[in-house]
Parts: C-alpha cells; structure tokens; sequence
C-alpha cells in the first residue's frame, strides 16, 4: 500500500458521488487518471484492504431486524462453537474478544421474530446461553480509518 | 416504501458497485432500468436513510488499527442518552449504543467502539471516555477484538451463503 492508495481509501470513505462518471470525478479530485483509479480500487479490493466499496445499507430501515449477541464458549469448544454459529446465514459478523462472553455476533434477519428463532436454534445447537443486547438506542455510527 | 424494483437494486448492489467507468449504467444494464432511474433511486435512498453512505470499508487491521476495542459502561438509565450522545461525538468512537444490562454477569449498557495502532493509542482513547463520564461511569470493561471469525455484508436471505464471507 503506498501513498496513492491511502489517499483513495481516505477520500472514499467520506462517500461517493451519484453521477454518469463518478470515478472520473472522484479521479479528478486525487489528479490522477479514472482508469488508474480504477485498477488501484481494483487491486485495494482484491487483496482485502478493502473490505466493500459501494452501498451502505441500514438493515432496520429496509424493514429488517439486527441485534448483537454474545456466548461464553468453553475454550475447549471454541472453534466447534464458531463453526455452529458463522453456518447460519443470519449471522452477518462474528469476532471473538478477550472476555468470558468471548464470542460477539451480529444477528440480521428479515423480521423481528426470524432473530428471536435464530437465538433459538443457536442456544439448542449450542447448549450455551446466547446474551441478547438489541440497542436501547443508537447514538453515532460511521467507521472511518484515516489509512 | 422500498419497492420491488429498489430492492432489485439493493440486490444488485448489496456485494458493491461495478468497478465500471459508468457503474450505475452498468446496473441499470443489468437490471433493465435506465442509469439515470437507478440513480434517482440511489439518491432517494440515500435520503431517507435506507442507504447510510456509498463508499469504502476498509479492513480495521490491514491498515495497521491492530488494537479494536469494545469498550462498555455502566451508565445511570437517566443520564445515558445524554451521555451517549457526548461520547458518541468524539472523533475516534466509530459506533456507540444504548444496550441491555444482563445482570449480574453484564452490568453495562453504553457501548463504544475504539480503534488504535498501538495500545497506547486506545488506552488514551478510554481515559478520555472515561473522563468525560466522570461520576456516572459506575464501573467499565474494554473487549479487544482478537479475531474475525466471520464478516459479510447485510445480505438478503435469499442470496446469503457463507462463502459471501470476504475476510478472515
């Protein structure tokens, strides 16, 4: 990664335009050319410095419901128990902390009732207690990583 | 308020936008609308919410932040809208949420993400969470994140799979 390319990841995480050539525009904003800057996202993407680049989209406001939930995984069972839960296709994210609840996920399912099952199925597969902790409320969101 | 042909785009654009020199062309191509309803759609979108932002996501440790921290607190229940809303506001918090209490196991309900190079970084991070709360901070835990065990988009169900993961 040189310099080039966090000059791009940096102007792109603020957003991007709507237009006909919003890489062109984008492009002239870094001086450099649309297709340089296109090979370089392509590159940026491929080897997972990136990990999306385009639409954000907020689950809840598409009608869909989102929580995050947390199991304490016995050391001895703890990739047999990340196996289970990354299987289902509701889970989006899953990242294992230091801590006894050591293993955080994020539910995403269509309806409301969908997270309620999918706790469900993850404590019977499981045998473990899953700790459900919908937000209360939100009151910031929007990584940005000066690269 | 979504309708069929926004969730056609949401679809189409849920893994990301077309490296194309003219990408909402080349969705309107794939979908058999026009460029400029695709993007009158994008934009309403991106009005109501529906879209937070279009841009890039990058992977926290490829750029060098090694040091994520889940950092919780346990906040009286009548300060911490107030309280949130200050800690949400400083620079380095990329999200912060009110969430249940599990007592007695979990006593916290405010939850803000930090991110550093180096563990001083997040450590001057916290001290200046914490100083903000000043009394109502009643006891608080910070949950580094050691590995990501799975990441994808928000996917709509017809289309998930697990190999949508991108990074490990």
């Amino acid at each position: 990664m040189d310099n080039l390319d966090r000059r791009i990841i940096n102007a792109l995480q603020g957003g991007f335009p709507i237009c006909d050539a919003p890489y062109r525009q984008v492009a002239l904003t870094l001086n450099i050319t649309e297709a340089e800057l296109l090979i370089r996202l392509k590159n940026l993407r491929a080897n997972g410095i990136l990990t999306r680049f385009g639409p954000l989209y907020n689950a809840e406001q598409m009608g869909g419901a989102l929580t995050l939930a947390a199991v304490k995984a016995p050391e001895e069972r703890f990739d047999e128990i990340a196996d289970i839960i990354n299987a289902f296709p509701e889970v989006a994210h899953n990242y294992a902390r230091r801590h006894t609840l050591n293993m955080w996920f994020v539910i995403a399912t269509e309806t409301p009732e969908q997270v309620s099952q999918t706790i469900d199925a993850i404590e019977e597969k499981t045998g473990l207690t899953v700790y459900n902790m919908p937000k209360i409320k939100e009151y910031f969101v929007n990584l940005k990583l000066e690269a | 308020m979504l309708d069929a042909i926004d969730r056609k785009i949401i679809e189409a654009t849920q893994a990301g936008l077309p490296l194309t020199p003219q990408p909402y062309q080349t969705i309107a191509e794939q979908l058999n609308l026009t460029a400029d309803e695709v993007m009158a759609r994008l934009a309403a979108m991106q009005a109501s919410g529906v879209i937070r932002r279009i841009g890039a996501v990058p992977n926290h440790y490829k750029l060098g932040y090694h040091y994520n921290g889940m950092t919780v607190w346990d906040i009286p229940d009548d300060k911490i809208d107030d309280l949130g809303r200050q800690v949400g506001q400083l620079a380095f918090v990329s999200h912060c949420y009110h969430r249940p209490r599990h007592l007695p196991d979990w006593p916290y309900n405010l939850f803000a993400m930090v991110h550093g190079k180096t563990q001083a970084d997040v450590d001057r991070q916290i001290r200046q969470i914490s100083d903000l709360l000043g009394d109502c901070n009643r006891g608080s835990d910070v949950l580094y994140s050691t590995k990501i065990l799975k990441k994808t988009g928000f996917r709509s169900r017809s289309k998930s799979t697990p190999s949508d993961s991108v990074n490990s």
